[in-house]
């Protein structure tokens, strides 16, 4: 069975080419069987893949296939191949089971849109691409999957292009993110030249054994690394362009920009871990970043009104946990939370979507309300997906998730205190934003009419999505002998445990108690600030701090304008001054000194055959003076 | 040999013919003089290679001297038409006039 990895990635570039060259003379019904079967297929493979691979391993937990040399240039030769441990087990099974419910969710969703094949051709080649980032078994093709999903996103925040607006919302993620790509297209470069090979397990050897904790290659690789983690997955400081990626279409959101390919940072980090332990100052940084990164998107998400963009900050503030967790060393918890956030995250943007199209398109949350009653379903489903971002204790899986970043941001040698509030402030505010968001959606006064209501299609990818948020906790827990591992006892092969310094059952208990009561104290004021006492939350934004803090922040801590001032400007402002292309000058000139020589030249033709035999006459004195003399 | 005129007056004499003829083509607008200057300097030449002829007692001058004869009938013939034709498109004789090919 594990013979036909290759097929997983496979299969959705076939939809792909299939829907690209075929698309246009489809139904939209054989469409939508090509695009979501395609990732359906892949979702069975890949369950059926993880069965054989739990309950018949191969040898040393890792099975690569390989399937041809890419290329041989001297001793550089990668090969096409694809490498399947817990690590892409969990990756794959998260990116072919969450992207089919979200595809078989757009399949109703997208349904009245123009390009509904361009639509799910593209989905298609993102799953590909993204399954061939998480399968490669070396870091450039993970890398021409790095490119892939980049391309995708592009191409999908675009979709609808006839809205300028969204074709720049495309260019400012693509060019966001390649900033991060560049960075780690040279750490690519540098690891190649120093250890001589690109094989991810090759790599972390060789790094272990040439490579001094600390020394100055291995945090400048780190570091490298770290700038295409950031880029892609929209941490401080190149957050910026996930925002304004909302102009997609939801289900985009849903999958890109929530569940899968902003995770890649995340991905990327743990599969090169080794690297990173060399370099503890990157590592600290890492942490670092994420605890800074978790708290002002989190804010952020506080002061927003688009329901979207909402999700959008918490999706950047839920990745600074994972950063948190990759930064402290605990490995298993970065991608434990990864999986948890994947399912609790596409639900609520899938939520988000139905509302968007039961209200006629509209984003913003104060013009909704109301709609509980309208959209049951929506809303117990948007309720526990809410319930697990803001880590309700015990029932949802967004606890145990977070859980256990905190107890390692407590915990680990490389943790602090600091770091540990830092990520209980930040659940602290989650669970205001998500209660804030459901509140004044979904309660209160109904402000429109309901235009949509969500069909079977969009239904049942719903109460999947809410009961793999309650149940996909679950995994962490202890279970009895001789079922399932547990999730970090299945990755330990692959990452390292994470070390506690300061163990004590206690301790972890006292913590877990203190986050939950956070977590519910959130709900709590969101309750009071929204439902109950309206009249507080007007109040605190019209005393004068307020106002202009609540502007702050709903513009996103300013960013956008900082980069504006330093970057964009600049950069027009010499694009201005340099309008005719100073080495196209050069050329320029060539040009108009021929034009001129020409104009010269052609006064001398008169027509006038007298003038032609006088320059006979005279050219003749003058070769014969010259012959001459 | 017969004592004779000296080989220098006679090509300064045919330079002199050359000159001549060439500033009548450059000078005159009349076409049908323009052509004479061109006979007359085919004939300047004609006695230059005559004069040559006679300085080394070869018989070549005198050879190259029918040929310039033959051409330069040739070329009266062919200048002679093209002149009829300038005259029948622009009823005038001036060169200058068929000066529509300039730059």
């Amino acid at each position: 069975m594990l013979n036909h990895l290759y097929l997983i990635p496979a299969i959705p570039f076939a939809g792909f080419f299939v829907l690209a060259l075929t698309g246009r003379r489809l139904s939209n019904a054989s469409i939508a069987f090509v695009g979501v079967g395609s990732v359906g297929m892949c979702a069975l493979l890949s369950a059926s893949t993880a069965i054989e691979f739990m309950t018949n391993p191969p040898a040393g937990r890792v099975f690569t296939q390989t399937l041809w040399t890419w290329m041989e240039v001297g001793s550089f030769a990668p090969t096409i191949s694809f490498s399947l441990d817990a690590l892409s087990l969990v990756m794959i099974l998260v990116v072919t089971i969450v992207g089919f419910f979200i595809l078989l969710y757009s399949s109703e969703f997208m349904q009245d849109e123009d390009g509904y094949s361009r639509f799910f051709a593209f989905m298609n080649l993102f799953v590909g691409s993204m399954l061939t980032l998480v399968l490669a078994d070396n870091l450039l093709l993970l890398y021409v999957g790095w490119e892939g999903v980049g391309l995708c996103s592009y191409l999908l925040i675009g979709f609808w292009y006839r809205d300028a607006a969204n074709g720049q919302a495309a260019r400012k993620a693509f060019i966001v993110t390649r900033i991060g790509d560049t960075s780690m297209a040279l750490g690519l470069l540098l690891l190649f030249t120093h250890l001589g090979t690109l094989n991810i397990h090759d790599l972390m050897q060789s790094a272990q054994n040439q490579w001094a904790s600390g020394s100055p290659t291995a945090v400048l690789a780190a570091a490298l690394l770290l700038g295409g983690a950031l880029g892609k997955s929209a941490q401080l400081p190149l957050q910026v362009w996930l925002p304004d990626a909302m102009a997609g279409p939801t289900p985009v959101s849903a999958l890109i920009h929530a569940a899968t390919m902003v995770t890649a940072g995340v991905y990327l980090i743990a599969r090169t871990h080794v690297i990173f332990t060399l370099a503890p100052a990157v590592q600290s940084a890492v942490a670092v970043i994420g605890a800074a990164t978790l708290v002002i998107a989190g804010l952020s998400a506080l002061a927003q009104k688009d329901i979207k963009r909402v999700l959008a900050y918490s999706t950047i503030s839920q990745i600074g946990y994972m950063f948190l967790a990759l930064g402290v060393g605990a490995w298993s918890a970065a991608i434990f939370h990864l999986m948890t956030h994947a399912f609790f995250k596409a639900l609520l943007f899938l939520g988000a979507g139905v509302v968007i199209l039961a209200q006629s398109h509209e984003h913003d949350m104060f013009k909704m309300g109301g709609l509980w009653k309208r959209l049951p379903i929506t809303f117990w489903t948007f309720l526990v997906g809410a319930a697990s971002l803001s880590a309700l204790p015990l029932v949802t899986a967004g606890f145990y998730s977070k859980d256990l970043i905190l107890w390692h941001a407590w915990s680990s040698p490389a943790g602090s205190k600091s770091l540990w509030a830092a990520g209980l402030l930040g659940a602290f505010i989650t669970s205001i934003y998500a209660f804030r968001m459901v509140f004044i959606t979904f309660l209160g006064e109904g402000k429109r009419e309901v235009s949509h209501k969500p069909g079977l299609r969009m239904a049942v990818p719903l109460l999947i999505l809410g009961l793999l948020s309650i149940i996909g906790g679950f995994v962490e827990l202890p279970g009895p002998p001789g079922t399932l591992p547990q999730f970090s006892t299945l990755l330990r092969n692959v990452l390292p445990e994470a070390s506690v310094e300061h163990p004590g059952a206690g301790t972890e208990l006292i913590l877990q108690a203190v986050a939950s009561l956070a977590s519910i104290a959130g709900i709590f004021i969101a309750y009071l600030l929204f439902v109950r006492r309206p009249l507080y939350a007007e109040f605190l934004s019209k005393i004068p701090g307020g106002s202009t803090l609540w502007s702050f922040w709903f513009s996103g801590w300013g960013f956008d304008q900082l980069y504006d001032m330093l970057f964009v400007r600049p950069f027009v402002w010499l694009t201005q001054i340099n309008r005719d292309d100073f080495i196209d000058a050069g050329y320029a000139a060539i040009a108009r000194l021929n034009r001129a020589a020409y104009s010269l030249l052609s006064k001398t033709q008169t027509g006038n055959i007298r003038w032609y035999a006088m320059g006979i006459a005279v050219g003749a004195v003058v070769l014969l003076a010259i012959v001459v003399f | 040999m017969i004592a004779s005129v000296p080989m220098e007056h006679c090509l300064i004499f045919a330079a002199v013919l050359f000159a001549l003829g060439l500033a009548g083509v450059i000078v005159r607008r009349n076409i049908v003089f323009m052509l004479m200057g061109v006979e007359v300097m085919l004939n300047a030449v004609g006695v230059a290679f005559v004069v040559a002829g006679a300085r080394w007692g070869q018989v070549d001058g005198q050879v190259m001297f029918i040929f310039i004869l033959t051409m330069a009938a040739a070329e009266v013939s062919v200048g002679l038409a093209l002149v009829l034709q300038l005259y029948h498109r622009f009823r005038t004789l001036d060169a200058d006039a068929a000066s529509r090919m300039r730059g």
